[in-house]
């Protein structure tokens, strides 16, 4: 591997908007709600910002560099828009780094917004992705139902299986300030909602929200110098896969799990130098769209066998205070997912984790927090690991 | 050159409405039986496409042996643009195959049947491909409505073959019944025995006394007539006016499919030619302003291989549509918000010459069978490494959902959605139809269906779905 970025950029600081049903704001303002709490937080005035990366999916939300650069009102910054679907937004935080660490910008901002249900709350829009008019058409949940039909026929795993994703997490984000759906859900409950793609319900989904996040990404000299010169986040690792977006035409696809999380999260571990992930991994921070998308992410991090990940769950070793927490915060099930705004979400989450300021649900000794942001049909995954500010060199 | 019926096939949607069920909304009394009635996703032309694939696959001519394509209906998908090259493309016909589409008339597939014999006779074509399919729609609340009925059948006409078509009349008589305005979509007529007797059954008399007249026949030297009506009662008596007091194979294809309109000779004869002994000698006749009477001569039985379904076979085969209420929506018959679909003639017609026919590709690097093909290999990224390669029109299921989903619309029957290995290489995402959505599981093998998917764009943008083999009668 090349020198990779461990060790190389800082999280500086971090912002996240309420999720959930914002009627009477645009993309523009929670963007600037989410950016000012990050610069805040970061100790920074805008002006320092020396370039700006923004992830979101949908046109109506915005395109071009201008959707940040307009909401913040720093013309003539450097601002790319990144789509990448899903994973848009921690593939937003990969650039950032990167430009920090290639020694480029001193202070770089990555965020995300995305601004869903002014097209209404019936569920993601597939039908303005620019799809053919005839092949391929399937909506988001039926995706992830293909892999669950594989699953539970290979691995038998159940839809309490399922459903007991969907309640560890409810469970996370019922006091969360910022989640979108703060109350908790029983099986009786998931198992008895309105059938979406079987075999998932509308309770194995996670919601339809608006929302925003960001991420001050700086040279850890200079976030020495700033509000969290104590305990700003390392970036150890940040990858970024993309495999097939049509895997239901290849013919070696299996279904049982998906490859672009296996490769981002083995790059990631190396990068990090992590050499015994299972165990150095405090807390995941994973990309739980659907309940079934959890239990193949955490087979596909290698936090448990892959077939495993299903008794992982049930026997609580993913609880706050489980082995490796999984969505700590009560993930996508509880906050919604606005696309673009998910992946810097995740770095806000595990930052204030190896923080120590995820009041209430704060997890135990986490020194490596994970973020796994998955997009398409499992077609881009991006993977960033966080050390706390004790991992980090000592000079 | 004589001319022969080398094969024929036939389609009957599986989805039958029972006549009561019609009856019963608008009170009035049931015709006996059910009526086949073509799902949302199908139309006169991917109708066409089932009976012709039947057709050849009970054959050993190949696509690529095909001269000549007819398309043969009163209800085509298109004013302006015809089927018959759709047929052909779907098919995979050669570039130089002649395409014709006959259409306006109840003997459209007959005057079809002509022009493909005059061809092989005349030595302008070999094999001449004759698919008729029709789908008419009765007025809400009439009789037509519970009469009518769907389906599409094919024969291939060529130098040789097990039906011998040995002379042919036609009758010319300018009547009106029944008929449709340019622009109109109901079936009109004016019912009754002005329409059935001075109409129908005069003009089938007409033409069949012509036919014989013409190969210098007696009536009892013909052991079946064929003589297609809109109803039975009507199709009994043309026979009778030749001694003729079989009710079949009118009774049956009432009973279980309806008047299936310019597909309705075609389907009246691939019956008979079922029942038919070798040694048998046929009389068929089908009317429209006139009509036409060809003679066939059965000199030996049909050969049938695997998977040829035919007449008995089509009707045979039945699965779940929906009730009344979802026959007047996919006709269009009740008021219902129209939704945007996503559509582009470039896209669809760049890639009709391979989802058309169904072409992935093979990579002559590492041989991988694919789908949808491409400049680089899935298996082995090799640069223009792939050539084009017939996929199997069956395979398997591997993994399935049940997607309440469709245009961001919550359906509440759900359309069964599977990853299919194809038989021989390849895999593809398709609907399932045909099914109920409960029947569909996995390992299941499939056969593709060529269908309608929407009107995106103002044109029909077709392709494949799959089905349940396993329904299988």
């Amino acid at each position: 591997m090349p020198q990779g970025i461990r060790d190389r950029a800082a999280v500086a600081g971090v912002g996240c908007t309420p999720f959930g049903e914002r009627w009477d704001d645009n993309a523009p303002n929670l963007l600037a709600d989410a950016c000012f709490e990050a610069f805040d937080d970061a100790g920074i005035q805008p002006g320092d910002v020396d370039a700006i990366w923004v992830g979101s999916l949908y046109p109506f939300t915005g395109l071009s560099g201008g959707i940040a650069v307009d909401a913040l009102k720093l013309f003539g910054k450097p601002a790319t828009h990144v789509e990448n679907f899903c994973a848009s937004g921690l593939d937003a935080f990969r650039n950032a780094c990167y430009a920090v660490a290639a020694g480029i910008c001193d202070v770089a901002l990555a965020c995300g917004v995305e601004k869903i249900l002014d097209q209404g709350s019936a569920g993601l829009p597939t039908d303005i992705l620019g799809a053919h008019p005839v092949m391929g058409s399937v909506s988001a949940p039926a995706v992830f139902a293909l892999a669950a039909t594989r699953a539970m026929e290979a691995w038998g795993w159940t839809r309490e299986d399922l459903a007991a994703v969907a309640v560890k997490n409810h469970d996370n984000g019922s006091d969360h300030p910022k989640a979108h759906f703060r109350r908790q859900v029983s099986v009786d409950q998931v198992l008895g909602a309105p059938c979406i793609a079987y075999p998932l319900g509308r309770l194995d989904a996670c919601g339809v929200s608006d929302g925003a996040a960001a991420v001050v990404v700086t040279r850890p000299e200079i976030a020495r110098d700033l509000a969290h010169k104590d305990d700003f986040c390392w970036v150890k690792s940040v990858q970024l896969s993309v495999h097939t977006g049509w895997p239901v035409y290849k013919s070696d696809f299996d279904y049982l799990g998906f490859p672009a999380t296996r490769q981002a999260a083995r790059q990631a571990y190396e990068e990090a130098g992590l050499t015994d992930h299972r165990d150095q991994i405090g807390l995941a921070e994973v990309h739980d769209c659907f309940t079934i998308t959890e239990l193949l992410n955490i087979g596909d991090l290698d936090l448990c066998d892959q077939a495993d990940a299903a008794a992982f769950v049930r026997e609580g070793l993913a609880n706050v205070d489980g082995e490796t927490p999984v969505n700590a915060s009560g993930g996508l099930k509880s906050f919604g997912h606005p696309i673009g705004a998910t992946g810097c979400r995740m770095i806000y989450e595990v930052t204030r984790q190896l923080q120590e300021r995820a009041d209430g649900r704060q997890v135990k000794d986490a020194s490596f927090g994970l973020a796994h942001n998955l997009g398409g049909q499992g077609s881009a995954v991006a993977v960033a690991i966080l050390g706390a500010n004790d991992t980090g060199p000592t000079v | 050159m004589d001319a022969f019926i080398a094969g024929h096939g036939a389609y009957v949607p599986p989805w039958r409405l029972p006549r009561e069920q019609i009856a019963a909304v608008w009170g009035g009394p049931p015709v006996p039986g059910e009526r086949a009635v073509a799902g949302r996703d199908e139309d006169t032309l991917t109708m066409a496409v089932e009976a012709a694939l039947d057709c050849l696959s009970g054959l050993d001519t190949d696509s690529d042996a095909i001269d000549a394509v007819f398309f043969a209906s009163t209800t085509p998908p298109y004013a302006e643009k015809h089927a018959a090259a759709s047929v052909a493309a779907v098919l995979g016909c050669r570039r130089d195959v002649i395409t014709t589409d006959v259409t306006d008339t109840l003997r459209a597939a007959t005057s079809a049947l002509r022009l493909a014999a005059q061809a092989v006779q005349g030595g302008s074509a070999r094999t001449a491909l004759v698919v008729a399919s029709d789908a008419r729609i009765g007025e809400p609340d009439s009789l037509s409505e519970q009469m009518l009925g769907d389906g599409a059948a094919a024969v291939l006409v060529g130098d040789t073959g097990a039906v011998r078509l040995s002379e042919s009349a036609a009758v010319a008589a300018d009547f009106l019944g029944p008929w449709r305005r340019t622009g109109e979509s109901l079936v009109r007529s004016f019912e009754g025995k002005f329409e059935t007797e001075y109409g129908c059954r005069r003009m089938l008399v007409e033409a069949t006394e012509a036919v014989l007249e013409r190969a210098g026949l007696r009536a009892d030297e013909v052991s079946r007539f064929v003589l297609a009506a809109p109803d039975p009662r009507t199709a009994r008596q043309a026979g009778g006016a030749f001694g003729y007091d079989s009710g079949e194979p009118h009774d049956d294809l009432f009973l279980q499919v309806g008047f299936t309109g310019a597909a309705h000779p075609l389907l009246c004869l691939g019956a008979t030619i079922e029942a038919a002994v070798a040694g048998e000698r046929l009389v068929l006749a089908a009317f429209g302003e006139g009509a036409d009477a060809f003679v066939l001569d059965v000199e030996a039985a049909e050969t049938r291989r695997e998977g040829w379904r035919g007449v008995a076979g089509s009707i045979a085969r039945r699965g779940s549509g929906g009730v009344y209420g979802d026959y007047l929506k996919s006709r269009e018959l009740v008021e219902q918000v129209p939704s945007e679909m996503r559509a582009s003639p470039v896209t669809y017609q760049r890639d009709l010459p391979r989802e058309l026919p169904l072409i992935g590709a093979r990579c002559e690097s590492c041989g991988l069978v694919q789908y949808p093909g491409g400049r680089v290999c899935d298996g082995c990224g090799a640069y223009r490494s792939l050539v084009e390669h017939r996929l199997s029109r069956r395979g398997r299921i591997f993994t399935k959902t049940l997607d309440h989903i469709d245009q961001n619309c919550y359906l509440t029957t759900p359309i069964p959605r599977a990853v299919i290995d194809l038989d021989a290489g390849g895999r593809i995402f398709l609907d399932v139809t045909d099914c109920a959505p409960d029947e569909v599981e996995t390992g299941q093998p499939v056969e593709l269906t060529f269908r309608l998917f929407h009107d995106g764009g103002g044109y029909h943008n077709y392709y494949w779905k799959c089905r349940p083999l396993a329904q299988e009668v």
